[in-house]
C-alpha cells in the first residue's frame, strides 16, 4: 500500500497487545518519549480473549500514575484495529503524533540525562 | 494471606522529601501476590519518584531490591551490605516487613511504601476481601465457618445485635448481617444448636505483641518455665 506514516513513531512489535506492560510505557515516558501508544486488536476479537482489554487497563493505569506525577496522562493512549486496516494503522499515527504536538515535549525531556 | 495497598504517591513523595539516595525494598510474598509491593510495584514507584523528583528540580538516585520476605532476619540480612550506601529506606512489605526491617536498620530512616489493610482472600484478580482479624480467639467453628468478628460491623462474638435488618446489617443494605448469614448456614447443615454456644469475652485488657511459639520448637529452657 506504501502508505505514510509519521517518521516520528517508532514501532515496537509485541505477540500480543497484552503483553505491554505498565512498566513499558511507564519507562517511556521516563526515559523522555513524548507519548506511547498501543495498537491492539479490535475489543472482542482478542485472539487470547482478553489481551487488548488488558492493555487498556494498563493505558489507564499508567496514565493516572502520570497524573500523580504531574506530567499529562494523555500522553498515552490505546487504538483497536484489524490487521487488515493499514490505511487506519497511518491515521492514528498521525492522530496520535498530532495529539503529542499540541501537548508539546515531554516535559521529563529536558530534564533527562544524556 | 496479608493483603496491602499502595500508599498515596503525594504522602510518599513527601515523606522522601529530604533524602537524595533512597532504596525501596520490595517483599516477595504476600504483598506481592495481591499487587501491592512486589517487584514489579518496586519498579512502577521508582519510576514515578523518579519522574516527580526530576519535574521538581530535585532528582534522587533509587535502588530497587526485592527480599523474598521482610518478615524473616535471614532474608533481611541481605540487605546489610548494601544499606550504607542510602540516606533512607521505602519499604513495601506489610506493617510486620518494615518493623522488622527498621529493627535490624534502627540508624535508617524507614518508610512505609504500603497501607496494611489486612487478612484476606482473593476474589479475583486484583480484588480482595478480608476474611480474618486475627482476633487469637477462633469461633469458626461453632459460626459455620463465617467469622464474626470480620464480617460483623461490631465484632459480636454473640450476636446479632438489634441492627440486623432482612439480613442485613444496619450500616448499610450492602453490608449482610454476619450473624443471619451463621444461622443460615448452621440450620442448613442441621447444627443450629451451636448457635446458643457462649463465647466468653476475650481479653482485650492490656494488650501487648502476641508470642507464637508452634510445637517442638520451644529451647530447652523455656520448656522447664
Amino acid at each position: 500500500m506504501r502508505l505514510e506514516y509519521p517518521a516520528s513513531v517508532k514501532i515496537i512489535h509485541v505477540p500480543c497487545s497484552g503483553k505491554v506492560d505498565v512498566l513499558h510505557l511507564l519507562r517511556a515516558i521516563q526515559k523522555g518519549a513524548d507519548g506511547a501508544y498501543i495498537v491492539g486488536c479490535l475489543e472482542g476479537s482478542c485472539h487470547f480473549n482478553e489481551g487488548n482489554y488488558r492493555a487498556k487497563e494498563r493505558v489507564q493505569y499508567v496514565s493516572s500514575l502520570l497524573e500523580e506525577v504531574g506530567i499529562e496522562g494523555d500522553r498515552v493512549r490505546m487504538y483497536n484495529l484489524t490487521s487488515g486496516e493499514g490505511p487506519t494503522f497511518a491515521a492514528y499515527a498521525k492522530e496520535m503524533t498530532d495529539h503529542i504536538r499540541a501537548l508539546g515535549p515531554n516535559p521529563i525531556k529536558s530534564k533527562v540525562k544524556s | 494471606m496479608i493483603v496491602a495497598k499502595r500508599k498515596p504517591f503525594d504522602e510518599l513523595k513527601e515523606m522522601i522529601k529530604p533524602y537524595k539516595k533512597v532504596l525501596n525494598v520490595g517483599c516477595g510474598t504476600c504483598v506481592s501476590v495481591c499487587l501491592a509491593g512486589g517487584e514489579k510495584e518496586v519498579a512502577v514507584l521508582n519510576a514515578e519518584l523518579d519522574m516527580a523528583r526530576k519535574l521538581d528540580d530535585n532528582p534522587i538516585e533509587l535502588g530497587a531490591v526485592t527480599l523474598e520476605r521482610q518478615c524473616d532476619q535471614e532474608y533481611l540480612a541481605e540487605l546489610d551490605d548494601m544499606i550504607g550506601d542510602y540516606d533512607a529506606v521505602v519499604s513495601m512489605a506489610c506493617g510486620v516487613g518494615i518493623q522488622f526491617l527498621a529493627e535490624r536498620f534502627p540508624e535508617k530512616p524507614v518508610f512505609p511504601g504500603v497501607d496494611t489493610t489486612g487478612l484476606a482472600v482473593n476474589q479475583d484478580v486484583g480484588f480482595y476481601e478480608e476474611r480474618c482479624r486475627s482476633c487469637g480467639a477462633c469461633v469458626l467453628g461453632m459460626t459455620g465457618g463465617i467469622c464474626p468478628v470480620t464480617m460483623c460491623a461490631k465484632g459480636l462474638y454473640n450476636g446479632p445485635c438489634g441492627g440486623t435488618n432482612k439480613g442485613k446489617c444496619e450500616i448499610s443494605q450492602d453490608q449482610p448481617c454476619a450473624w443471619f448469614q451463621i444461622h443460615e448456614r448452621l440450620s442448613k447443615q442441621g447444627r443450629l444448636d451451636l448457635i446458643m454456644g457462649y463465647k466468653e469475652p476475650v481479653e482485650w485488657l492490656d494488650q501487648v505483641p502476641r508470642m507464637t511459639i508452634q510445637p517442638g520448637y520451644k529451647k530447652p529452657e523455656e520448656e522447664k518455665a
